[in-house]
């Protein structure tokens, strides 16, 4: 089997004594969607933080493309080809929005361009709209459109969405899930994070939930459908 | 006073305030993006002017070729000083920060002692810019001052293309706001930070190197514009390169006008103008968040 795009092995991460991570094993195919469940405070943003090197483990090891990257910092690692939208959105908000795009702006890990500015404005003509606002000045989907669409200006091969459609309203989650949907089309994997699990599920290929630090879950999404108590016990839906 | 007479003074204000603004933006930089408070920052001034003593005793010929040469090695120095003393600091108190920075205070005064010894050095206005315009029979402008107040507009000219129209510009104050997330963009901020600090040390090091043929090249030269830096910087708003801009000129024209009208208070006029203009606004003038 080839290497995994992104690959943990039994990582274990504190915060202070609090031990957050038990020993996750995590992994993801290029092109690959996956579902990162569980409630609040199971260790969802702190796996994804470990993975990019914000947060450092304790033990284990996180591989990118087959290669160790562990300890290698935040930068290094990203640039193998990850585009992260992190919970909160980390927009910038004393930058424009064509700021925040074009900063952020380079060719992915092979060295293919196919995410322009052009581009990203077509795929968010919301964004398009705004183009001249500051980032402060931008509603929470107009932020999380730009979030995303600044991520795809790295020409990333995995993106990784923390709290996709959160506080937004129905109309505009629905926006983004469509847009989700499309990035998928073009063959970037993702892995998504989301409380909506009625509309989470349908767009992965793979569901991993979290309970408590440790990998409960990791499977097709289809069959958790035919799970229900299971689901009903770890996520509370 | 005669028309004349408020020119000139108007004239010396806003040269000795473009002057501040060049050093007080290097030091707002430093302060509003990485959070250090740099004491040395009045040293960087002091080495740039002995950078322009010693330059211009024989080693570069004409005075662009001395700004040039001079702009490249405060830069690599700058450089080179964040690498290996200042990149430590990120994550300590202040008062580390104070401590740290006031000892590479006295390290540059011993290294300028060993150097250049003691005296006051002067260095010759270049030939070609060392005349006056007359203005009247008995008054005129000395050029040299003119080409300090165009030198540092085409300076702050280029530090504002540098962060309002530049990627690295972007990059620069997407950092002031979050360091991580610039991280995650996949920008090495590490770089990033350094390059910041060399350039503000070019910008304190090119005011000392242009006011040293107008002023003595003395020990101690530093001390004196690290006070006035960084009450430009508060009165400004930390952080705020605009504010540095309108805070350097306040202060000079306090300074230069007060000399002027109350000589017995002026050495404490321009603290008298901080403490109105903190009352005012305690933030600065520019606040930023």
């Amino acid at each position: 089997m080839p290497d995994a795009l992104l690959e943990t092995a039994s990582l274990h991460t504190y915060y202070g004594t609090s031990h957050v991570l038990r020993g996750i094993d995590f992994k993801i195919q290029p092109g690959e969607t996956v579902a990162l469940m569980g409630r609040n405070g199971m260790g969802k943003s702190t796996l994804l933080k470990t993975m990019l090197g914000l947060v450092r483990p304790r033990l284990g090891h996180v591989r990118i493309w087959g290669k160790d990257m562990t300890r290698a910092s935040t930068h290094k690692i990203v640039r193998q080809g990850i585009g992260y939208v992190p919970e909160g959105r980390g927009i910038f908000p004393n930058l424009s929005v064509r700021e925040n795009l074009v900063m952020a702006s380079r060719s992915g890990p092979d060295g293919g361009g196919h995410w322009t500015l052009q581009r990203v404005l077509e795929t968010f003509p919301r964004l398009q709209e705004r183009i001249g606002n500051g980032g402060w000045q931008l509603s929470g989907g107009e932020q999380q459109m730009l979030a995303i669409g600044r991520a795809l200006m790295t020409n990333p091969e995995l993106l990784i969405l923390d709290e996709a459609t959160e506080g937004l309203a129905p109309a505009i989650a629905k926006e983004i899930w469509r847009i989700v949907r499309e990035i998928r089309d073009t063959g970037i994997a993702t892995i998504i994070v989301d409380k909506n699990f009625a509309a989470l599920l349908p767009l992965v290929d793979r569901s991993v939930i979290l309970v408590k630090g440790e990998v409960v879950y990791d499977g097709p999404a289809k069959d958790l459908n035919a799970q229900r108590d299971f689901v009903h016990q770890h996520l509370g839906v | 006073m005669d028309i004349v007479s408020l020119l000139i003074q108007t004239l010396n204000a806003v040269q000795y305030g473009l002057v501040l603004f060049l050093l007080a933006s290097g030091l707002t930089l430093i302060f509003g993006i990485m959070r250090i408070i740099n004491l040395a920052h009045g040293s960087f001034y002091m080495i740039g002017a002995y950078m322009a003593f010693g330059l211009s005793s024989g080693i570069t010929e004409t005075l662009p070729a001395m700004i040039a040469v001079g702009l490249i090695l405060s830069f690599f120095i700058g450089f080179i000083l964040e690498w290996v003393f200042y990149a430590f600091l990120y994550q300590r108190e202040h008062l580390e920060q104070v401590l740290l920075t006031y000892g590479l205070i006295l390290v540059f005064e011993e290294l300028r002692s060993i150097l250049f010894g003691n005296d006051v050095l002067g260095v010759a206005v270049p030939e070609a810019l060392a005349g006056s315009i007359p203005l009247t029979a008995t008054l005129s402008y000395p050029v040299y001052r003119i080409f300090i107040s165009a030198a540092c507009l085409i300076m702050a000219g280029l530090l504002y293309y540098l962060i309002r129209h530049t990627r690295l510009g972007m990059m620069i104050r997407a950092g002031s706001h979050d360091r991580n997330m610039v991280q995650a963009l996949g920008i090495n901020i590490d770089l990033l930070f350094r390059i910041v600090f060399a350039l503000g040390f070019m910008l304190a090091a090119f005011s000392g190197m242009i006011s040293a043929p107008m002023t003595s090249v003395s020990p101690g030269m530093g001390n004196q514009v690290l006070i006035i830096s960084f009450v430009v910087v508060v009165i400004g708003g930390i952080g705020s390169v605009g504010g540095a801009m309108v805070a350097a000129m306040v202060i000079a024209f306090a300074d230069v006008f007060g000399k002027l009208l109350v000589p017995a208070y002026a050495g404490m006029f321009v603290y008298l103008v901080m403490a109105l203009v903190l009352l005012w606004r305690p933030e600065g003038i520019f606040r930023k968040g």
